[in-house]
């Protein structure tokens, strides 16, 4: 059995508050109207920043644009000055929008990682039962811990989700009142509406919940009594999971992350989204059970274990490059307008630096790291690609949303730290809380023998 | 003296890896052992040394993907500058990501047939080599291990009886 240290809790403890304190900051720090986003829109266009000049500039050519509009009308400077006026307004309050947008933003991004995680862990310990994989039993309470993150998760994100379309903030622009004079918006309307949005994600994010709740109560059950009738149900359930699964993660991923930019649209992109979760799922599975092993638990966790998991590790961070350069390089090929404005500001714009350092840390890094069988089994080594690998795909989901949210006025600051320290605290303090709560090797198996004994031929 | 073998017949590969095991604990030397099919553990039982051809492939990579850049750079860029996606033409950086596929498929394509090759050669066959197995029975349901005979043909003999060998065969060195 494992024991939840008291400085474990402490250390979980102090990071969400820690998360709260940053979050509230940024809650309460933001501009809150249009004469304070003036100010620092005026403090920017004194000092030398780069995107503030540009926003001038924008400012300018709309000026300019007005100008042939109103050519036709007799008392055009009158009309001149006045549409010029309504113009700076309105993009001060785009601004005001984006700024306020930010700390839901960072809270959006940190929730719905963290969600991800906890779900693709559930995804991967499903594909084991359905499989009848032998290697990884002594692994599945480590996996099941992990994904009992999936239920404090799933009501954040809910909370997030109602309290968008509530109107709380401007994350999802078809949710806007300028939504309905946007032809392609109107269109798209029959799916993309609130009701349709908030009983599908309710539906979806329960259905999963419930599939986790019966697999996790069947293995307790399997240990307490070894009868193959719980392990049958398992598998069955883990079959139903996956089909589940692979259809509403698609349309998951579209209604909650694609929509952000609701005139772009990729069909590649769920499985773009499921690769990058997936990896930092099996990371986090290997990072937890390095841990644990090194404070001497999980004694039938060997080097191939490990080894496997490295494998994975690399395999899915080469997967996720694929499904990253597919989607890239067609867009980026065609150059179609309402393709490649999606890529403006990751490629070309603000975010230039973190999309191409994320590049670095999710492919260049791992492929170079975990291509050598030998460097799998080196417990440093391997965490090390691991921590490169989990940051990248944290900068990888800020990059999905954050230009959408918050465009060019992006910062990692308060808010940002605050979201990812209060969900990696809450992480710690339920996945470890659940571990300590059943015994670390689900003896019940049957197939726990193949797992004590799983030996990699090259070790 | 030294200059016969002892070939031993085994039929259980278990037998075989227990025997392999325990003839080079006495101190004999193993020359060969022939098998139906790849078993496992036994490079591991025999002392083999790992196998390099991974770094090979790995060079051989590196290879392909050099000539890959190299080739579309003067394909689409500097002999016959091609528009590519209506792209700047005379620029290999702002092309590059169409090239991609191409690069990875030349990787492929160089480490795979290279890798091949080096394993055919570092393995003695070749067009027209002939077949340099002892007995043919090797190919299909039997083990054979050769031994170095070394100055006591008879105690190597009488080792590989008692650690299961069922034929034994005492042949010039080839």
């Amino acid at each position: 059995m494992y024991t939840f240290s008291s400085k474990l809790k402490t250390f979980s403890i102090a990071l969400i508050i820690l998360g709260v304190l940053g979050m509230a900051y940024g809650f309460f720090s933001g501009p809150k109207n249009t004469h304070d986003v003036e100010k620092i829109l005026n403090a920017n266009n004194h000092g030398h920043d780069a995107h503030a000049t540009e926003n001038s500039n924008n400012e300018h050519k709309a000026a300019s644009e007005h100008k042939l509009d109103t050519h036709k009308v007799e008392n055009h400077t009158k009309t001149e000055a006045h549409t010029n006026k309504d113009k700076h307004q309105e993009h001060l309050e785009h601004v005001l929008h984006q700024y306020q947008n930010k700390p839901w933003s960072a809270f959006f991004i940190a929730a719905f990682f963290f969600f991800m995680v906890a779900l693709l862990v559930l995804v991967f310990y499903s594909i084991q039962w359905a499989a009848q994989a032998g290697w990884s039993i002594v692994l599945f309470r480590v996996m099941e811990s992990i994904t009992a993150f999936l239920l404090p998760t799933s009501f954040f994100l809910l909370l997030f989700l109602i309290l968008s379309t509530s109107g709380f903030n401007h994350i999802f622009v078809w949710m806007g009142e300028h939504a309905s004079n946007d032809a392609l918006l109107v269109e798209k309307a029959p799916w993309l509406n609130k009701t349709g949005f908030l009983i599908r994600s309710f539906i979806f994010i329960a259905g999963w919940n419930i599939f986790r709740f019966f697999l996790r109560k069947n293995s307790l059950a399997l240990d307490k009594a070894a009868e193959m009738k719980y392990y049958k149900r398992n598998f069955n359930i883990a079959v139903g999971f996956l089909g589940f699964f692979i259809v509403t993660e698609l349309f998951f991923v579209f209604d909650v992350t694609m929509s952000l930019d609701p005139h772009w649209f990729s069909q590649l992109y769920p499985f773009y989204v499921f690769a990058s979760m997936m990896v930092t799922a099996v990371t986090t599975i290997l990072i937890v059970t390095v841990y644990l092993k090194s404070k001497g638990y999980l004694p039938n966790v060997n080097q191939s274990h490990i080894h496997d998991l490295g494998k994975f590790m690399f395999g899915f961070s080469i997967f996720w490059s694929y499904f990253f350069f597919d989607q890239f390089m067609l867009q980026w090929y065609s150059n179609q307008p309402e393709e490649s404005v999606y890529w403006i500001p990751r490629l070309l714009g603000s975010y230039q630096l973190p999309f191409i350092g994320m590049l670095i840390l999710n492919f260049v890094l791992p492929f170079l790291i975990l291509i050598s069988s030998d460097f799998k089994r080196v417990s440093g080594i391997i965490v090390t690609a691991g921590l490169f690998i989990i940051i990248g795909h944290y900068i990888d989901i800020f990059i999905l949303i954050s230009p959408a949210t918050v465009g060019d006025n992006w910062s990692f600051g308060m808010s940002e730290f605050g979201s990812l320290l209060f969900f990696f605290g809450l992480f710690i303090f339920v996945v470890f809380n659940t571990l300590a709560k059943a015994p670390l090797e689900a003896k019940g198996n049957p197939l726990m023998k193949e797992s004590e004994h799983y030996h990699y031929y090259n070790l | 003296m030294s200059n016969k073998i002892i070939q031993a017949i085994f039929d259980d590969d278990d037998v075989l890896v227990a025997a392999v095991k325990k003839v080079r604990e006495s101190g004999n030397h193993i020359e060969e052992v022939f098998t139906p099919f790849p078993v496992h553990g036994l490079d591991k039982a025999m002392g083999l040394k790992d196998t390099r051809l991974a770094i090979t492939a790995f060079i051989y990579g590196v290879i392909g993907i050099s000539f890959a850049v190299w080739m579309m750079n003067f394909m689409m860029i500097d002999d016959w500058a091609q528009n590519i996606g209506g792209k700047p033409s005379f620029s290999y950086a702002e092309n590059m990501p169409s090239f991609v596929p191409i690069m990875f498929e030349m990787t492929v394509f160089f480490a795979a047939h290279l890798m091949v090759i080096t394993f055919y050669m570092r393995s003695k066959i070749w067009p027209f080599q002939e077949a340099s197995n002892p007995d043919p029975r090797t190919t299909s349901h039997l083990f054979m291990m050769e031994v170095d005979a070394g100055d006591n043909a008879d105690a190597v003999s009488s080792l590989l009886k008692k650690v299961g060998a069922t034929e034994l065969k005492v042949v010039d060195k080839h």
